[in-house]
């Protein structure tokens, strides 16, 4: 219950947060508001005083003193008789303000709404380009992108519409309501007697029928996930030829879905033509004690028809406002998950936040890393990598190799131990410098929906067009590229062409190239590239950037023969390391792997020899 | 992709597209003339209403006495009881109405997927069959049912309305309905307008969840190249873009308003001035142009001029939606329009049945005998795949496709699994064009495995005898344990009742493929098709599918396409697939003899799959 309260205050000072500069245009579109509530009663006041004043001459106004003061001094009702087109002309001029008033109010409204919107997306996507990496891992990118659309559009709705239809649905109830108790009391009382029962039937109402929108609702994603299996397993479903089968079950979802909905808008049938009714029977009692009142008192013909117009103009919103109030909760609920992201914090600087000049020497002392506390993924790890040298790095499956290299770039942080570039502690080199200057490679590279030329030039835009082709050249996807229909200027990502894992590999090779940074990491990133190209981008590489200090993951020999140190991993410990010979000479999963090689081209040879 | 892009808001309405889809609603036609009867009555009442207040006015206020104002509140009682239990009904018909029909077309396209050939599958995505069948028919469907009552209400009400003023005083009538016509021409631009513009604000919406998307599936791309404050930056652009077309599409709007208000209020204007006129003069008894107007009358006239917009309104906004909502039609029609290139010729079909209703009595045996003769194929508007491909391949013979990548080894085997034909040369089945059968023979004696081994939600078991619904548990169980997939399942926490999830999600891939080769067994078919993955699986599952596969291959004519040592080494021919031709055929040992393409094929994926088996 604590927190709960505790959350409407949160969402409230977030919703304060991001109303920010948009102050000025609630205020105005409430007063712009305001004045339409107030000249859309005006308009049956000039008509009942026309009625009875003007036409009927019964001597009943129910316009202010002033105004009839005012109409006295310019010729009282002989005037206005003679010149009843001025009655007819304030109508226009009262619907005027009103129409103006009602503008402004739309356009305040909605560029208040829509700044919010833009602030809380806004808000959004740069929270999640700050957070760390590790809080990507442990989130479904499905929920993020529907708390970043549809629930900030339920808070936009909330602002736009039902903000604003609740606070005119109250001016209108307090202006009516003032009006009308003002003119006649036993009247007032008559013409809204039911709208707190309207209210509070349709605010109970519209709570209770959600089960059954949830009902419908999930009938529907049931529908959808069966014509989505169909649809992807179409392959399975001919080859077996089970077309029958599928229509039967697409057939019973498909009903299931018509019977829970067709109940979800009987439901609603019955509530429409329930306040309908409630609705016209307050307008009709109105009437009916107008008639009465108007009989057997001084109530005036123009006073019926205030009271009647009147209650037909709040019997309707007052019926909605009960189902916006049943509504608002989930405004307040998508706050909640707007928040959560938002209360999530930004990678911070542990350290200093140096930003010296960095080159490739580097050494991890003792390291540890895990992803939780009771799980070491890495532990104590110690090597050096001289400027210019490569390391090569060897370990089965969760081994630790990728959060290895990816604790160089400090998108996670070691749990203990530490990590110096150039003798400086990397939890002291400010994390933008850092990554600058270390060019990562990962096995499943990511490229962005835009050209391929744009992707190269990603870190830089305003890099030379030849020397992306160079870069391209080097990691041997020029050609590639070339033979593509639209070039460099093919677009690729979600929204474009799909580019097999090899050559979203060298892609990205040739866009980290781009970054000329003295500290180079291949995460098994050549892995779906053939081992004739493989070698051919490594001898490319050597001869373009011999002073880098190169890190490599591979599961190939022949990757790893040549690097200058290998280190084995087993379970998150350093089990060996040393060069290609050194590690021959031990016994170890390096040698294993070496020696299969071997073996099995013996083996080989030795069965073409018996099939010749 | 360009084909499925969405189609420009700005054209005419095609009628002999919605005449398809109305065709639907008149599935229902007690429904629609119940929903129209109904509509002509709640109109009807719509419009009494403000005849009762010149009623009471006339006769209760104007007269000053009360006789009968119980009677008269009893009727106007009766007339909301009348309409309650009307808006009650046309509600209920026009939802029946909406799920009705889209019902129906869910149905009707749903089956017509189950008849498209595999040429439309291949350049239309998944995601483009569910928005047409999800959102399109939805919208659709409402659209259509609460088209019927607005249009009619509309009408009904503004006939009604003008009936009633033209008897009430016709010359006033035909004053205070100057205003009609401009306020029609208003209403139909503007609700154009602001549809066209809530389109871009659509768009430009789809365009922001994109974004999101990338920033968070790129999230440690993006932080590797340090790029957050450039994707930040990019993306509040794009939010402007969305702010600015949001608030135009709002102002529009809150443009039209106005003016409709004002337009309306100048009817009213119009009553007022020149009914009070009359009034005036006709209580002073003076004649006037439009004779004798009482206060009823002008009341009457006041409050219908205050609610004849909203008639025209909502007929400019049915119009508008018709046009807006045309796309969505053409490709729900064009879904259901769609041509199955492949079809049973109708001797074939009258002799062997169709999709759904077999005629199994009269299906021959089959045997496993697969023959290519001189078979050239291309893709719709592709390049020639296969040339006079000539294979003969015995009952029972595995046969191992290897090739790179487009070299045409899926197009032999979906041409054996006639999800295409041959554009010239015939494949003969035990000797015959397998197009003298129908296609469900062929299929339900095909088995498939996928590369990527797809489940239905739904238990292990259901799974497993997917092909054979009356399965016993027996049956099942000697299927899964005959590739050694029984260990697994009993281990899971509901045995063979275990729910797989969607698309299989709960189970590993291995494990997904030792159900998947179940599912063949129990199904037993003659011919065997195998699409390998080529992504390993851990040593211990990789040995299960192994033999697995020795299991599932015995007795049944194969193909598969192999990326497995193993496999290529057991089958009983290798063909080595290059540029839709064979050029290299043989066993194991034959082909390393060559010591052409196929030996160094083998030599590098050796070394390869050697180290990973002992990395993973």
């Amino acid at each position: 219950m604590e927190s709960s309260e505790k959350k409407k205050k949160l969402n409230l000072k977030l919703v304060g947060r991001m109303m920010y500069g948009s102050k000025r245009y609630i205020i105005a579109g409430a007063l712009a508001m305001t004045i339409a509530v107030i000249a859309s009663y005006i308009s049956p006041i000039i008509i009942s005083f026309t009625v009875d004043y003007v036409i009927g001459d019964t001597g009943n106004s129910e316009l202010p003193q002033f105004v009839m003061d005012w109409i006295e001094r310019m010729g009282g009702r002989e005037m206005l008789v003679k010149n009843i087109f001025l009655c007819a002309a304030a109508l226009i001029v009262s619907t005027f303000i009103n129409a103006l008033a009602t503008h402004f109010r739309g356009r305040f409204v909605s560029l208040a709404s829509e700044n919010m919107a833009k602030k809380l997306r806004d808000a959004l996507y740069e929270h999640l380009q700050l957070v760390p990496y590790d809080y990507h891992k442990h989130v479904s990118t499905g929920d993020l992108v529907q708390r970043c659309t549809s629930d900030v559009d339920t808070v936009r709705r909330f602002v736009s519409m039902q903000l604003i239809e609740v606070l005119r649905t109250l001016v209108m109830l307090v202006v009516a309501c003032v009006i009308m108790y003002s003119m006649n009391v036993k009247m007032a009382l008559a013409s809204t007697f039911t709208l707190p029962i309207l209210l509070i039937s349709s605010f109970l109402y519209f709570k209770k029928v959600r089960s059954q929108f949830v009902l419908s609702d999930e009938a529907e994603g049931k529908l959808s996930a069966t014509l989505q299996e169909n649809l992807t397993g179409v392959r399975v479903v001919r080859a077996f030829g089970q077309q029958k089968a599928e229509i039967d079950k697409f057939t019973a979802d498909n009903k299931d879905f018509k019977d829970k909905t067709f109940k979800l808008q009987k439901m609603l049938a019955l509530y429409w033509g329930l306040t309908d009714g409630i609705g016209y029977v307050q307008i009709g009692v109105s009437l009916c004690a107008g008639t009465y009142f108007a009989v057997t008192s001084d109530f005036s013909l123009g006073q019926l028809l205030i009271f009647t117009t009147y209650t037909g103009m709040l019997t309707w919103p007052v019926r909605q406002l009960g189902r916006i109030l049943a509504d608002m909760g989930k405004a307040s609920v998508s706050l909640g998950r707007i928040d959560e992201i938002l209360s999530y914090p930004v990678e911070a600087e542990p350290g200093a936040a140096l930003t010296p000049p960095i080159k490739g020497d580097i050494e991890f002392r003792h390291v540890c890393f895990g992803y939780d506390k009771f799980d070491d993924v890495l532990k104590d790890i110690s090597f050096t990598a001289k400027e210019g040298t490569t390391v090569a790095i060897l370990g089965s499956t969760g081994s630790g190799k990728s959060s290895l290299v990816q604790l160089l770039q400090r998108l996670y942080t070691c749990t203990a131990g530490e990590i110096l570039i150039g003798g400086v502690n990397i939890n002291d080199i400010e994390h933008e410098h850092l990554r600058r200057n270390i060019g990562i490679v990962l096995q499943e590279p990511f490229l962005y929906s835009r050209t391929i030329m744009e992707n190269i030039k990603i870190v830089d835009p305003n890099i030379e067009d030849e020397a992306v082709y160079e870069a391209a050249r080097v990691a041997s996807v020029h050609d590639v590229i070339e033979s593509f229909e639209n070039g460099y200027e093919t677009i690729v990502g979600e929204k474009g062409v799909t580019l097999s894992g090899g050559q979203k590999q060298r892609v990205a090779i040739a866009r980290m190239l781009m970054q000329n940074a003295p500290i180079l990491v291949f995460d098994d990133s050549m892995s779906a590239v053939d081992t004739e190209t493989d070698a051919a981008i490594r001898e490319a590489l050597k001869r373009r950037r011999k002073d880098s200090t190169t890190f490599i993951i591979s599961h190939r020999i022949t990757t790893l023969c040549e690097a200058d140190n290998i280190l084995v991993l087993e379970n998150g410990r350093l089990v060996q390391q040393g060069t290609h010979e050194q590690l021959l000479k031990q016994d170890g999963l390096y040698k294993r792997i070496a020696q299969i090689q071997n073996l099995l081209e013996g083996e080989l040879k030795q069965e073409r020899g018996e099939a010749l | 992709m360009k084909g499925i892009e969405e189609q420009e808001f700005d054209q005419r309405i095609d009628f002999s597209i919605w005449k398809r889809i109305i065709r639907y609603a008149m599935r229902h036609k007690g429904i629609v003339i119940g929903i129209c009867s109904i509509m002509i009555v709640v109109s009807a009442i719509d419009i009494v209403y403000p005849l009762l207040s010149k009623y009471a006015i006339d006769n209760f206020v104007e007269a000053g006495r009360l006789d009968g104002l119980w009677v008269f509140a009893l009727v106007y009682l009766g007339f909301i009881a009348i309409q309650s239990t009307g808006v009650f009904l046309f509600v209920t018909g026009a939802s029946k109405l909406e799920m009705d029909i889209s019902y129906d077309i869910r149905q009707d396209a749903f089956t017509k997927l189950q008849k498209l050939s595999f040429s439309y599958y291949d350049k239309t995505p998944v995601g483009y069959l569910m928005a047409r069948m999800v959102s399109d028919v939805a919208r659709l469907s409402e659209m259509i049912a609460w088209s019927i009552v607005d249009l009619f209400w509309s009408l009904m009400y503004m006939f009604g309305v003008m009936a009633v003023m033209f008897t009430l005083n016709w010359k006033l009538a035909l004053l205070v309905m100057v205003v009609i016509p401009p306020l029609a021409v208003l209403c139909v631009i503007f609700q154009r307008l602001i549809l066209k513009h809530q389109r871009i604000v659509r768009k430009t919406n789809s365009r922001i969840t994109g974004a999101f998307n990338e920033g968070i599936m790129g999230a440690m791309t993006t932080k590797t190249l340090v790029r957050e404050r450039q994707n930040t930056e990019e993306f509040v652009e794009l939010t402007g873009e969305m702010k600015r077309a949001s608030v135009r599409s709002a102002v529009l709007s809150y443009i039209f308003m106005p003016l409709v208000m004002m337009l309306g209020s100048f009817g009213t204007a119009l009553a007022l001035y020149k009914g009070g006129q009359a009034v005036l003069l006709s209580s002073i008894g003076q004649g006037t142009i439009f004779g004798v107007i009482g206060f009823g009358t002008l009341s009457a006239f006041i409050s219908y001029t205050r609610s004849f917009f909203e008639p025209i309104q909502s007929l400019a906004r049915i119009l508008a939606e018709f046009q807006s909502a045309q796309a969505s039609a053409e490709r729900v029609i064009s879904l259901l329009d769609q041509p199955c290139e492949i079809e049973d010729t109708p001797e074939v079909e009258a002799k062997y049945g169709d999709a759904f209703t077999p005629k199994t009595e009269n299906w021959e045996p089959l045997i496993g005998d697969v023959e290519f003769r001189d078979v050239c194929f291309a893709y719709k508007g592709g390049e020639k795949v296969l040339e006079n491909f000539n294979l003969h391949v015995r009952p029972g013979e595995t046969i191992a496709l290897v090739g790179e990548t487009g070299a045409g080894k899926s197009t032999i085997v979906n041409l054996v699994c006639r999800f295409y034909e041959p554009t010239s040369g015939e494949i003969l089945i035990d000797g015959r064009d397998y197009r003298e059968r129908s296609q469900l023979w062929l299929q339900r004696n095909l088995g498939y495995v996928l590369q990527q081994p797809h489940l239905f939600s739904g238990t292990i078991r259901d799974n497993i005898a997917y092909a054979k619904k009356d399965a016993t548990l027996e049956d099942v169980r000697r299927a899964a344990r005959m590739v050694h997939a029984e260990e697994f399942i009993l281990k899971q926490e509901n045995g063979y009742d275990t729910e797989v999830g969607e698309g299989g999600v709960r189970l590993s891939t291995g494990e997904k493929q030792l159900v998947s080769f179940a599912r063949v067994i129990l199904a037993d078919p003659k011919i065997f098709v195998l699409d390998e993955a080529t992504s390993s699986i851990d040593t211990e599952t990789e040995q299960l599918i192994q033999n697995a596969i020795t299991t599932v291959l015995k007795g049944r004519t194969s193909f598969i396409v192999a990326h497995r040592l193993s496999t290529i080494r057991n089958a009983d021919r290798i063909l080595v697939i290059r540029n839709g031709r064979i050029t290299e055929a043989g066993t194991h040992g034959e082909l390393l003899k060559l010591n052409g393409y196929y030996y160094n094929l083998y030599t590098n994926q050796f070394r390869e799959e050697a180290s990973g088996a002992i990395l993973s």
